[in-house]
Protein backbone atom coordinates (compact mmCIF):
# COMPACT_ATOMS: atom_id res chain seq x y z
CA UNK A 1 0.00 0.00 0.00
CA UNK A 2 1.57 3.92 -1.12
CA UNK A 3 1.11 6.15 1.23
CA UNK A 4 1.43 8.99 -1.03
CA UNK A 5 1.78 9.93 -4.79
CA UNK A 6 5.17 8.98 -5.78
CA UNK A 7 6.85 11.06 -8.16
CA UNK A 8 6.80 14.47 -6.97
CA UNK A 9 6.37 14.30 -3.36
CA UNK A 10 5.00 17.15 -1.15
CA UNK A 11 7.95 19.09 -0.14
CA UNK A 12 9.12 22.18 -2.86
CA UNK A 13 5.90 22.80 -4.10
CA UNK A 14 5.06 23.95 -7.35
CA UNK A 15 3.83 27.37 -7.83
CA UNK A 16 0.22 26.35 -8.92
CA UNK A 17 0.38 23.86 -5.85
CA UNK A 18 1.14 26.91 -3.55
CA UNK A 19 -1.71 28.77 -5.73
CA UNK A 20 -4.85 25.78 -5.56
CA UNK A 21 -3.87 25.85 -1.48
CA UNK A 22 -4.37 29.77 -0.97
CA UNK A 23 -7.85 29.44 -3.06
CA UNK A 24 -8.86 26.65 -1.08
CA UNK A 25 -8.24 28.38 2.22
CA UNK A 26 -9.95 31.14 0.86
CA UNK A 27 -12.60 29.41 -0.34
CA UNK A 28 -12.91 27.30 3.11
CA UNK A 29 -13.09 30.91 4.64
CA UNK A 30 -15.87 32.05 2.41
CA UNK A 31 -17.68 29.14 3.30
CA UNK A 32 -17.56 29.62 7.02
CA UNK A 33 -18.69 32.65 6.81
CA UNK A 34 -21.42 31.76 4.69
CA UNK A 35 -22.55 29.92 7.29
CA UNK A 36 -22.12 31.68 10.50
CA UNK A 37 -23.24 35.32 9.17
CA UNK A 38 -26.03 37.21 10.59
CA UNK A 39 -27.22 39.00 7.51
CA UNK A 40 -28.85 36.33 5.31
CA UNK A 41 -27.93 37.97 1.88
CA UNK A 42 -24.72 37.79 3.03
CA UNK A 43 -24.48 34.62 3.62
CA UNK A 44 -25.83 34.17 -0.25
CA UNK A 45 -23.00 36.40 -1.59
CA UNK A 46 -20.40 34.61 0.15
CA UNK A 47 -21.45 31.39 -0.67
CA UNK A 48 -20.94 33.03 -4.58
CA UNK A 49 -17.45 33.79 -3.47
CA UNK A 50 -17.10 29.73 -1.98
CA UNK A 51 -18.57 28.74 -5.61
CA UNK A 52 -16.53 31.21 -7.87
CA UNK A 53 -13.05 29.15 -5.61
CA UNK A 54 -14.54 25.99 -6.43
CA UNK A 55 -14.35 26.74 -10.17
CA UNK A 56 -11.16 28.38 -9.85
CA UNK A 57 -9.96 25.34 -8.22
CA UNK A 58 -11.17 23.06 -11.19
CA UNK A 59 -9.37 25.65 -13.58
CA UNK A 60 -6.05 25.43 -11.81
CA UNK A 61 -7.01 21.13 -12.31
CA UNK A 62 -7.25 21.74 -15.88
CA UNK A 63 -10.94 20.62 -15.57
CA UNK A 64 -11.97 23.81 -17.97
CA UNK A 65 -15.24 22.64 -18.71
CA UNK A 66 -16.52 21.61 -15.40
CA UNK A 67 -15.01 24.75 -13.72
CA UNK A 68 -17.83 27.15 -16.17
CA UNK A 69 -20.21 24.86 -15.83
CA UNK A 70 -19.82 24.97 -12.02
CA UNK A 71 -19.98 28.90 -12.40
CA UNK A 72 -23.23 28.51 -14.89
CA UNK A 73 -25.11 26.24 -12.77
CA UNK A 74 -24.40 27.30 -9.13
CA UNK A 75 -23.84 30.95 -9.58
CA UNK A 76 -25.89 31.32 -12.66
CA UNK A 77 -28.87 29.84 -11.19
CA UNK A 78 -28.75 28.32 -7.85
CA UNK A 79 -27.33 31.46 -6.10
CA UNK A 80 -30.29 33.57 -8.10
CA UNK A 81 -33.05 31.30 -7.10
CA UNK A 82 -31.59 31.48 -3.26
CA UNK A 83 -31.55 35.25 -3.67
CA UNK A 84 -34.84 35.28 -5.29
CA UNK A 85 -36.62 33.18 -1.98
CA UNK A 86 -34.14 35.74 0.19
CA UNK A 87 -35.55 38.77 -1.79
CA UNK A 88 -39.77 37.29 -1.94
CA UNK A 89 -39.27 36.78 1.71
CA UNK A 90 -38.63 40.19 2.39
CA UNK A 91 -35.48 39.92 3.77
CA UNK A 92 -33.38 42.61 5.67
CA UNK A 93 -30.73 45.01 5.23
CA UNK A 94 -28.51 44.54 8.45
CA UNK A 95 -28.62 41.75 10.86
CA UNK A 96 -31.57 39.11 11.24
CA UNK A 97 -30.24 37.54 15.03
CA UNK A 98 -34.20 35.83 14.91
CA UNK A 99 -33.26 33.67 11.96
CA UNK A 100 -31.20 30.92 14.00
CA UNK A 101 -32.91 27.06 14.13
CA UNK A 102 -31.41 26.87 17.87
CA UNK A 103 -29.57 23.59 15.79
CA UNK A 104 -26.45 24.67 15.93
CA UNK A 105 -23.93 22.24 17.76
CA UNK A 106 -25.93 19.27 15.70
CA UNK A 107 -25.24 20.83 12.35
CA UNK A 108 -21.83 21.34 13.46
CA UNK A 109 -21.38 17.43 13.97
CA UNK A 110 -23.23 16.55 10.74
CA UNK A 111 -21.10 18.67 9.00
CA UNK A 112 -17.64 17.58 10.67
CA UNK A 113 -19.38 13.94 9.86
CA UNK A 114 -19.90 14.35 6.21
CA UNK A 115 -16.86 16.35 5.90
CA UNK A 116 -14.36 13.70 7.18
CA UNK A 117 -16.28 10.68 5.24
CA UNK A 118 -15.90 13.12 2.03
CA UNK A 119 -11.84 13.58 2.62
CA UNK A 120 -11.48 10.21 3.61
CA UNK A 121 -13.61 8.83 0.52
CA UNK A 122 -11.25 11.18 -1.85
CA UNK A 123 -7.98 10.52 -0.02
CA UNK A 124 -8.45 7.39 -0.33
CA UNK A 125 -9.42 7.22 -3.74
CA UNK A 126 -6.77 9.51 -5.32
CA UNK A 127 -4.27 9.79 -3.37
CA UNK A 128 -1.73 7.85 -5.65
CA UNK A 129 -2.81 9.75 -8.67
CA UNK A 130 -1.15 13.10 -9.74
CA UNK A 131 -1.94 15.19 -12.87
CA UNK A 132 0.78 16.08 -14.86
CA UNK A 133 0.35 20.17 -15.50
CA UNK A 134 2.62 20.36 -18.36
CA UNK A 135 2.05 17.53 -20.30
CA UNK A 136 -1.46 17.15 -22.49
CA UNK A 137 -4.23 18.81 -20.67
CA UNK A 138 -6.06 15.91 -18.76
CA UNK A 139 -9.49 17.92 -18.17
CA UNK A 140 -10.59 19.55 -21.17
CA UNK A 141 -13.99 19.44 -21.99
CA UNK A 142 -13.09 16.66 -25.32
CA UNK A 143 -11.78 14.04 -22.36
CA UNK A 144 -14.29 14.95 -19.94
CA UNK A 145 -17.16 14.06 -22.43
CA UNK A 146 -15.01 10.90 -23.19
CA UNK A 147 -14.89 9.88 -19.64
CA UNK A 148 -18.52 10.60 -18.88
CA UNK A 149 -19.64 8.51 -21.86
CA UNK A 150 -17.45 6.03 -21.95
CA UNK A 151 -17.58 5.21 -18.71
CA UNK A 152 -19.77 6.60 -16.68
CA UNK A 153 -22.66 6.49 -19.00
CA UNK A 154 -25.14 4.20 -15.98
CA UNK A 155 -24.85 6.32 -13.34
CA UNK A 156 -25.29 9.70 -15.63
CA UNK A 157 -28.22 8.10 -17.13
CA UNK A 158 -29.73 7.57 -13.70
CA UNK A 159 -29.10 11.13 -12.43
CA UNK A 160 -31.02 12.70 -15.67
CA UNK A 161 -33.74 10.39 -15.22
CA UNK A 162 -33.84 11.54 -11.12
CA UNK A 163 -33.97 15.01 -12.41
CA UNK A 164 -36.81 14.43 -14.72
CA UNK A 165 -38.74 12.50 -12.34
CA UNK A 166 -37.81 16.14 -9.93
CA UNK A 167 -39.35 17.85 -13.11
CA UNK A 168 -42.33 16.21 -13.36
CA UNK A 169 -43.07 16.27 -9.47
CA UNK A 170 -42.75 20.16 -9.45
CA UNK A 171 -44.87 20.59 -12.52
CA UNK A 172 -47.40 18.08 -11.02
CA UNK A 173 -47.24 19.82 -7.03
CA UNK A 174 -48.04 23.34 -9.03
CA UNK A 175 -50.73 21.74 -11.30
CA UNK A 176 -52.30 20.48 -8.30
CA UNK A 177 -52.58 23.79 -6.37
CA UNK A 178 -53.93 25.56 -9.37
CA UNK A 179 -56.60 22.78 -10.06
CA UNK A 180 -58.17 23.06 -6.29
CA UNK A 181 -58.09 27.33 -6.51
CA UNK A 182 -60.50 27.16 -9.73
CA UNK A 183 -59.36 29.15 -13.03
CA UNK A 184 -56.44 31.56 -11.88
CA UNK A 185 -56.60 34.04 -14.51
CA UNK A 186 -54.41 34.15 -17.53
CA UNK A 187 -53.05 37.45 -16.45
CA UNK A 188 -52.56 36.11 -12.85
CA UNK A 189 -48.95 37.62 -12.63
CA UNK A 190 -47.79 34.93 -9.85
CA UNK A 191 -49.86 31.80 -11.64
CA UNK A 192 -46.75 31.90 -14.30
CA UNK A 193 -43.74 32.65 -12.43
CA UNK A 194 -44.20 30.60 -10.07
CA UNK A 195 -43.58 27.30 -11.66
CA UNK A 196 -41.09 29.30 -13.38
CA UNK A 197 -38.62 29.22 -10.30
CA UNK A 198 -38.17 25.53 -8.80
CA UNK A 199 -38.32 24.02 -12.54
CA UNK A 200 -35.52 26.53 -13.31
CA UNK A 201 -32.19 24.11 -12.48
CA UNK A 202 -33.76 20.95 -12.88
CA UNK A 203 -35.15 22.15 -15.96
CA UNK A 204 -31.79 22.78 -17.30
CA UNK A 205 -30.25 20.31 -15.74
CA UNK A 206 -33.14 17.71 -17.88
CA UNK A 207 -32.38 20.12 -21.33
CA UNK A 208 -28.10 19.52 -21.42
CA UNK A 209 -29.33 15.99 -20.62
CA UNK A 210 -31.38 15.36 -24.16
CA UNK A 211 -28.59 17.73 -25.76
CA UNK A 212 -25.54 15.59 -25.07
CA UNK A 213 -27.86 12.52 -26.12
CA UNK A 214 -28.38 13.77 -29.00
CA UNK A 215 -24.70 14.66 -29.31
CA UNK A 216 -24.16 10.86 -28.46
CA UNK B 1 9.59 38.52 -23.59
CA UNK B 2 7.52 38.43 -26.80
CA UNK B 3 4.93 36.18 -25.42
CA UNK B 4 4.54 38.85 -22.44
CA UNK B 5 4.15 41.68 -25.02
CA UNK B 6 1.61 39.61 -26.92
CA UNK B 7 -0.74 38.94 -23.81
CA UNK B 8 -0.80 42.87 -23.25
CA UNK B 9 -1.23 43.72 -26.84
CA UNK B 10 -4.37 42.04 -27.01
CA UNK B 11 -5.58 42.90 -23.24
CA UNK B 12 -4.85 46.05 -24.33
CA UNK B 13 -7.05 45.77 -27.80
CA UNK B 14 -10.21 44.02 -25.86
CA UNK B 15 -10.20 47.04 -23.15
CA UNK B 16 -10.16 49.88 -25.88
CA UNK B 17 -12.90 47.97 -27.71
CA UNK B 18 -14.67 47.47 -24.70
CA UNK B 19 -14.42 51.17 -24.00
CA UNK B 20 -15.57 52.28 -27.51
CA UNK B 21 -17.82 49.93 -28.69
CA UNK B 22 -20.53 50.59 -25.82
CA UNK B 23 -20.26 53.87 -26.70
CA UNK B 24 -20.42 53.79 -30.30
CA UNK B 25 -23.85 51.50 -29.44
CA UNK B 26 -25.31 54.53 -27.27
CA UNK B 27 -24.16 57.19 -29.97
CA UNK B 28 -26.01 55.34 -32.58
CA UNK B 29 -29.23 54.99 -30.19
CA UNK B 30 -29.44 58.58 -29.73
CA UNK B 31 -29.05 59.22 -33.52
CA UNK B 32 -31.10 56.32 -34.72
CA UNK B 33 -33.82 56.21 -31.88
CA UNK B 34 -34.31 60.31 -32.66
CA UNK B 35 -34.64 60.03 -36.40
CA UNK B 36 -37.00 56.84 -36.16
CA UNK B 37 -39.31 59.84 -33.82
CA UNK B 38 -38.83 62.10 -36.26
CA UNK B 39 -36.33 64.13 -34.57
CA UNK B 40 -32.80 65.12 -34.88
CA UNK B 41 -31.04 64.01 -31.93
CA UNK B 42 -27.56 64.84 -30.10
CA UNK B 43 -26.53 68.06 -32.46
CA UNK B 44 -24.38 70.60 -30.53
CA UNK B 45 -22.05 68.53 -27.90
CA UNK B 46 -18.63 68.04 -30.44
CA UNK B 47 -19.69 69.56 -33.33
CA UNK B 48 -20.33 67.30 -36.03
CA UNK B 49 -23.93 66.17 -35.66
CA UNK B 50 -22.83 65.53 -31.81
CA UNK B 51 -20.68 63.03 -31.98
CA UNK B 52 -19.04 63.88 -28.31
CA UNK B 53 -22.87 63.71 -26.73
CA UNK B 54 -22.17 60.51 -24.41
CA UNK B 55 -18.31 62.00 -23.65
CA UNK B 56 -19.98 65.35 -22.46
CA UNK B 57 -22.69 62.98 -20.51
CA UNK B 58 -19.64 61.05 -18.66
CA UNK B 59 -18.38 64.45 -17.83
CA UNK B 60 -21.64 64.88 -15.81
CA UNK B 61 -22.09 61.97 -14.44
CA UNK B 62 -18.22 62.08 -13.00
CA UNK B 63 -19.13 65.96 -11.62
CA UNK B 64 -22.10 64.39 -10.05
CA UNK B 65 -22.29 63.96 -6.26
CA UNK B 66 -21.79 59.72 -5.27
CA UNK B 67 -25.16 59.57 -2.71
CA UNK B 68 -25.45 56.28 -1.08
CA UNK B 69 -28.75 56.21 0.63
CA UNK B 70 -28.55 55.81 4.84
CA UNK B 71 -30.41 52.60 5.17
CA UNK B 72 -28.40 50.91 2.40
CA UNK B 73 -26.25 48.06 2.56
CA UNK B 74 -23.21 49.90 1.61
CA UNK B 75 -20.53 47.37 1.02
CA UNK B 76 -22.80 46.10 -1.63
CA UNK B 77 -24.60 48.80 -2.76
CA UNK B 78 -20.70 50.25 -3.93
CA UNK B 79 -19.70 46.76 -5.09
CA UNK B 80 -22.95 46.44 -7.33
CA UNK B 81 -21.63 48.03 -10.59
CA UNK B 82 -18.70 46.24 -10.73
CA UNK B 83 -20.59 43.19 -10.62
CA UNK B 84 -22.71 43.66 -13.34
CA UNK B 85 -19.86 45.96 -15.44
CA UNK B 86 -16.74 43.71 -15.39
CA UNK B 87 -18.52 40.14 -16.58
CA UNK B 88 -18.80 41.69 -20.46
CA UNK B 89 -15.49 42.72 -20.30
CA UNK B 90 -14.15 39.25 -19.26
CA UNK B 91 -16.48 37.61 -22.16
CA UNK B 92 -15.22 40.14 -24.69
CA UNK B 93 -11.91 38.47 -24.27
CA UNK B 94 -13.18 35.27 -25.67
CA UNK B 95 -14.87 36.43 -28.85
CA UNK B 96 -12.69 35.69 -32.08
CA UNK B 97 -12.62 39.07 -34.52
CA UNK B 98 -10.94 36.81 -37.21
CA UNK B 99 -9.75 33.85 -38.50
CA UNK B 100 -6.46 31.89 -36.91
CA UNK B 101 -5.74 33.59 -33.77
CA UNK B 102 -7.61 36.99 -33.89
CA UNK B 103 -9.30 36.46 -30.45
CA UNK B 104 -8.21 38.03 -26.93
CA UNK B 105 -7.60 34.23 -25.60
CA UNK B 106 -8.89 31.02 -27.06
CA UNK B 107 -11.14 29.34 -24.35
CA UNK B 108 -11.55 25.83 -24.53
CA UNK B 109 -14.95 25.66 -23.56
CA UNK B 110 -15.60 29.14 -25.06
CA UNK B 111 -19.51 29.01 -25.12
CA UNK B 112 -19.76 27.72 -21.79
CA UNK B 113 -17.59 30.48 -20.63
CA UNK B 114 -19.38 33.28 -22.30
CA UNK B 115 -22.76 31.78 -21.07
CA UNK B 116 -21.36 31.49 -17.66
CA UNK B 117 -20.10 34.49 -16.50
CA UNK B 118 -22.60 36.37 -18.75
CA UNK B 119 -25.07 35.06 -15.94
CA UNK B 120 -22.85 36.34 -13.32
CA UNK B 121 -23.43 39.76 -14.41
CA UNK B 122 -26.96 39.86 -13.46
CA UNK B 123 -26.05 39.26 -10.31
CA UNK B 124 -24.97 42.90 -9.95
CA UNK B 125 -28.78 44.20 -10.66
CA UNK B 126 -29.91 41.57 -7.52
CA UNK B 127 -27.40 42.74 -5.13
CA UNK B 128 -28.13 46.41 -6.44
CA UNK B 129 -32.17 45.70 -5.61
CA UNK B 130 -31.95 44.35 -2.38
CA UNK B 131 -29.23 46.40 -1.19
CA UNK B 132 -30.48 50.09 -2.18
CA UNK B 133 -33.40 49.50 0.95
CA UNK B 134 -36.04 51.07 -1.47
CA UNK B 135 -39.04 49.03 -2.55
CA UNK B 136 -39.10 49.95 -6.28
CA UNK B 137 -35.05 48.61 -6.28
CA UNK B 138 -36.28 45.37 -4.78
CA UNK B 139 -39.17 44.64 -7.05
CA UNK B 140 -36.63 45.41 -10.05
CA UNK B 141 -34.40 42.71 -8.54
CA UNK B 142 -37.02 40.17 -8.44
CA UNK B 143 -38.44 41.11 -11.95
CA UNK B 144 -34.20 40.46 -13.01
CA UNK B 145 -33.99 36.75 -11.26
CA UNK B 146 -37.12 36.18 -12.27
CA UNK B 147 -36.64 37.01 -16.09
CA UNK B 148 -32.81 35.61 -15.77
CA UNK B 149 -33.99 32.42 -14.37
CA UNK B 150 -36.54 31.79 -17.63
CA UNK B 151 -34.14 33.46 -20.57
CA UNK B 152 -31.36 31.26 -19.75
CA UNK B 153 -32.70 28.20 -20.53
CA UNK B 154 -33.60 28.62 -23.69
CA UNK B 155 -30.24 30.74 -24.27
CA UNK B 156 -27.89 27.64 -23.17
CA UNK B 157 -30.06 25.16 -25.32
CA UNK B 158 -29.76 27.40 -28.31
CA UNK B 159 -25.93 27.86 -27.77
CA UNK B 160 -25.96 23.65 -27.40
CA UNK B 161 -27.44 23.05 -30.74
CA UNK B 162 -24.85 25.34 -32.44
CA UNK B 163 -22.18 23.47 -30.27
CA UNK B 164 -23.60 20.04 -31.43
CA UNK B 165 -23.40 21.35 -34.85
CA UNK B 166 -20.04 22.50 -34.42
CA UNK B 167 -18.98 18.95 -32.69
CA UNK B 168 -16.88 21.44 -30.11
CA UNK B 169 -17.78 24.24 -27.48
CA UNK B 170 -15.08 26.17 -28.74
CA UNK B 171 -15.95 29.69 -30.19
CA UNK B 172 -13.42 29.62 -32.53
CA UNK B 173 -13.98 25.95 -33.15
CA UNK B 174 -17.45 26.55 -34.08
CA UNK B 175 -16.45 29.55 -36.54
CA UNK B 176 -13.96 26.87 -37.89
CA UNK B 177 -16.43 24.70 -38.91
CA UNK B 178 -18.70 27.30 -40.41
CA UNK B 179 -20.10 26.14 -43.71
CA UNK B 180 -22.57 29.23 -44.90
CA UNK B 181 -26.07 26.58 -44.86
CA UNK B 182 -25.30 26.34 -41.04
CA UNK B 183 -27.39 29.87 -41.09
CA UNK B 184 -30.59 28.51 -42.46
CA UNK B 185 -30.65 25.40 -40.28
CA UNK B 186 -29.69 26.99 -37.74
CA UNK B 187 -32.29 30.22 -37.77
CA UNK B 188 -34.39 29.31 -34.69
CA UNK B 189 -31.86 28.95 -32.62
CA UNK B 190 -30.37 32.10 -33.53
CA UNK B 191 -34.02 33.76 -32.94
CA UNK B 192 -34.37 31.82 -29.50
CA UNK B 193 -31.15 33.45 -28.53
CA UNK B 194 -30.89 36.65 -29.80
CA UNK B 195 -34.11 37.03 -27.63
CA UNK B 196 -33.37 35.45 -24.80
CA UNK B 197 -29.84 37.32 -24.75
CA UNK B 198 -32.17 40.66 -25.35
CA UNK B 199 -34.34 39.39 -21.92
CA UNK B 200 -30.97 38.53 -20.27
CA UNK B 201 -30.26 42.05 -20.57
CA UNK B 202 -33.60 44.04 -19.92
CA UNK B 203 -33.38 45.59 -22.81
CA UNK B 204 -37.08 46.65 -24.87
CA UNK B 205 -39.53 45.01 -25.19
CA UNK B 206 -37.89 42.61 -22.12
CA UNK B 207 -37.00 45.75 -19.61
CA UNK B 208 -40.00 44.82 -16.99
CA UNK B 209 -37.37 44.68 -14.23
CA UNK B 210 -36.52 48.34 -15.04
CA UNK B 211 -39.53 49.95 -16.38
CA UNK B 212 -38.91 53.23 -15.87
CA UNK B 213 -42.44 54.67 -15.72
CA UNK B 214 -43.39 52.08 -12.96
CA UNK B 215 -41.10 51.33 -10.81
CA UNK B 216 -38.48 53.89 -11.82
CA UNK B 217 -35.23 52.15 -13.36
CA UNK B 218 -35.83 49.56 -10.79
CA UNK B 219 -32.42 47.66 -8.78
CA UNK B 220 -30.90 51.49 -10.45
CA UNK B 221 -33.39 54.23 -8.28
CA UNK B 222 -31.11 54.75 -5.86
CA UNK B 223 -27.71 55.30 -7.91
CA UNK B 224 -25.87 58.53 -9.11
CA UNK B 225 -23.29 59.60 -10.69
CA UNK B 226 -20.35 57.22 -11.72
CA UNK B 227 -21.82 54.11 -10.69
CA UNK B 228 -25.27 54.84 -12.28
CA UNK B 229 -23.30 55.54 -15.01
CA UNK B 230 -21.15 51.95 -15.01
CA UNK B 231 -24.84 50.18 -15.14
CA UNK B 232 -25.89 52.54 -18.26
CA UNK B 233 -22.28 51.54 -19.52
CA UNK B 234 -22.91 47.81 -18.99
CA UNK B 235 -25.93 47.58 -20.74
CA UNK B 236 -24.31 48.50 -23.58
CA UNK B 237 -21.25 46.55 -23.29
CA UNK B 238 -23.81 43.50 -22.96
CA UNK B 239 -25.60 44.85 -26.11
CA UNK B 240 -22.16 44.18 -27.77
CA UNK B 241 -21.29 40.91 -26.17
CA UNK B 242 -25.20 39.70 -27.17
CA UNK B 243 -24.22 40.90 -30.71
CA UNK B 244 -21.01 39.60 -31.16
CA UNK B 245 -21.97 36.34 -30.23
CA UNK B 246 -25.11 35.89 -31.74
CA UNK B 247 -22.80 36.84 -35.02
CA UNK B 248 -20.21 34.45 -33.69
CA UNK B 249 -22.78 31.44 -33.55
CA UNK B 250 -25.76 31.48 -35.67
CA UNK B 251 -24.17 33.95 -38.38
CA UNK B 252 -20.29 32.75 -39.24
CA UNK B 253 -18.55 35.68 -37.43
CA UNK B 254 -15.55 36.28 -39.65
CA UNK B 255 -16.63 34.19 -42.67
CA UNK B 256 -18.34 36.56 -45.32
CA UNK B 257 -18.71 36.00 -49.76
CA UNK B 258 -15.47 37.78 -49.78
CA UNK B 259 -12.15 38.88 -48.59
CA UNK B 260 -12.67 36.33 -45.28
CA UNK B 261 -8.81 36.21 -44.61
CA UNK B 262 -7.20 39.83 -44.63
CA UNK B 263 -10.85 41.27 -43.75
CA UNK B 264 -12.40 38.66 -41.52
CA UNK B 265 -12.73 41.42 -38.59
CA UNK B 266 -14.46 43.39 -40.74
CA UNK B 267 -16.93 41.06 -41.46
CA UNK B 268 -17.72 40.10 -37.73
CA UNK B 269 -17.84 44.15 -36.95
CA UNK B 270 -20.56 44.69 -39.77
CA UNK B 271 -22.73 41.65 -38.60
CA UNK B 272 -22.32 43.19 -35.18
CA UNK B 273 -23.41 46.71 -36.27
CA UNK B 274 -26.36 45.51 -37.84
CA UNK B 275 -27.44 43.46 -34.92
CA UNK B 276 -27.18 46.43 -32.44
CA UNK B 277 -29.57 48.34 -35.37
CA UNK B 278 -32.06 45.56 -34.57
CA UNK B 279 -31.24 45.66 -30.73
CA UNK B 280 -32.30 49.76 -31.09
CA UNK B 281 -34.39 49.53 -33.39
CA UNK B 282 -36.98 46.98 -30.73
CA UNK B 283 -36.53 49.18 -28.30
CA UNK B 284 -38.15 51.73 -30.32
CA UNK B 285 -41.30 49.66 -32.29
CA UNK B 286 -42.57 47.28 -29.50
CA UNK B 287 -44.00 48.36 -26.31
CA UNK B 288 -42.73 46.99 -22.66
CA UNK B 289 -44.43 42.65 -22.10
CA UNK B 290 -46.41 42.62 -18.82
CA UNK B 291 -44.27 39.91 -16.77
CA UNK B 292 -46.50 37.26 -17.33
CA UNK B 293 -46.24 37.31 -21.32
CA UNK B 294 -42.38 37.82 -19.94
CA UNK B 295 -42.69 33.94 -18.39
CA UNK B 296 -45.17 32.61 -20.77
CA UNK B 297 -43.21 33.41 -23.76
CA UNK B 298 -39.76 32.37 -22.28
CA UNK B 299 -41.25 28.79 -21.33
CA UNK B 300 -44.31 28.44 -23.86
CA UNK B 301 -42.59 29.73 -26.90
CA UNK B 302 -38.93 30.00 -26.48
CA UNK B 303 -37.59 26.54 -24.63
CA UNK B 304 -39.74 24.37 -26.85
CA UNK B 305 -38.67 26.01 -30.15
CA UNK B 306 -35.10 25.37 -28.68
CA UNK B 307 -35.48 22.17 -27.82
CA UNK B 308 -37.04 21.60 -31.61
CA UNK B 309 -33.81 23.45 -32.73
CA UNK B 310 -31.68 20.63 -31.19
CA UNK B 311 -33.98 17.74 -32.21
CA UNK B 312 -33.10 19.14 -36.00
CA UNK B 313 -29.61 19.83 -35.57
CA UNK B 314 -29.59 15.74 -34.34
CA UNK B 315 -31.44 14.62 -36.97
CA UNK B 316 -29.51 16.65 -39.53
CA UNK B 317 -25.90 15.97 -38.28
CA UNK B 318 -26.73 11.98 -38.24
CA UNK B 319 -27.98 11.90 -42.06
CA UNK B 320 -25.03 14.28 -43.37
CA UNK B 321 -22.79 11.79 -41.56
Amino acid sequence: MTLAAAGPGFLSPTGVEIAFLLVGIATLGAALVAVTTKQLVHAALWLVVALGGLAVEYLLLTAEFIAWVQVLIYVGSVVVLLLFGLMLTKAPIGRSPDADSGNRWAALAVAVASAAALVWVVVDAFRTTWIDLDGVVQGSTKVSGQYLFRHWVLPFEALSVLLLAALVGAIVLSRHKDGRAGAAGPADPAGPADPAGPAGPAGSAGGSDSRQNGAR
Amino acid sequence: MTGTLDVVVRLLAVFVAFLVLPLVVGQTEHKVMAHMQGRLGPMYAGGFHGWAQLVADGVKFAQKEDVVPAGADRRIFQLAPAVALLPYLLVLVAIPIGPGNQVGQSVDAGIFFVLAVMGVGVLGSMMAGWASANKFSLLGGLRTAAQLLAYELPMVLAAASVAMAAGTVSLVGVLDAFHWWWVPWQIVGGLVFFTAGLAELQRPPFDMPVADSEIIFGAYTEYTGLRFALFLLSEYAGIVVLCGLTTVLFLGGWHGPFGADGLGWLWTLLKTAVLAFVVIWLRVSYPRLREDQLQKLAWTVLIPLALAQIALTGVVKVVIQ
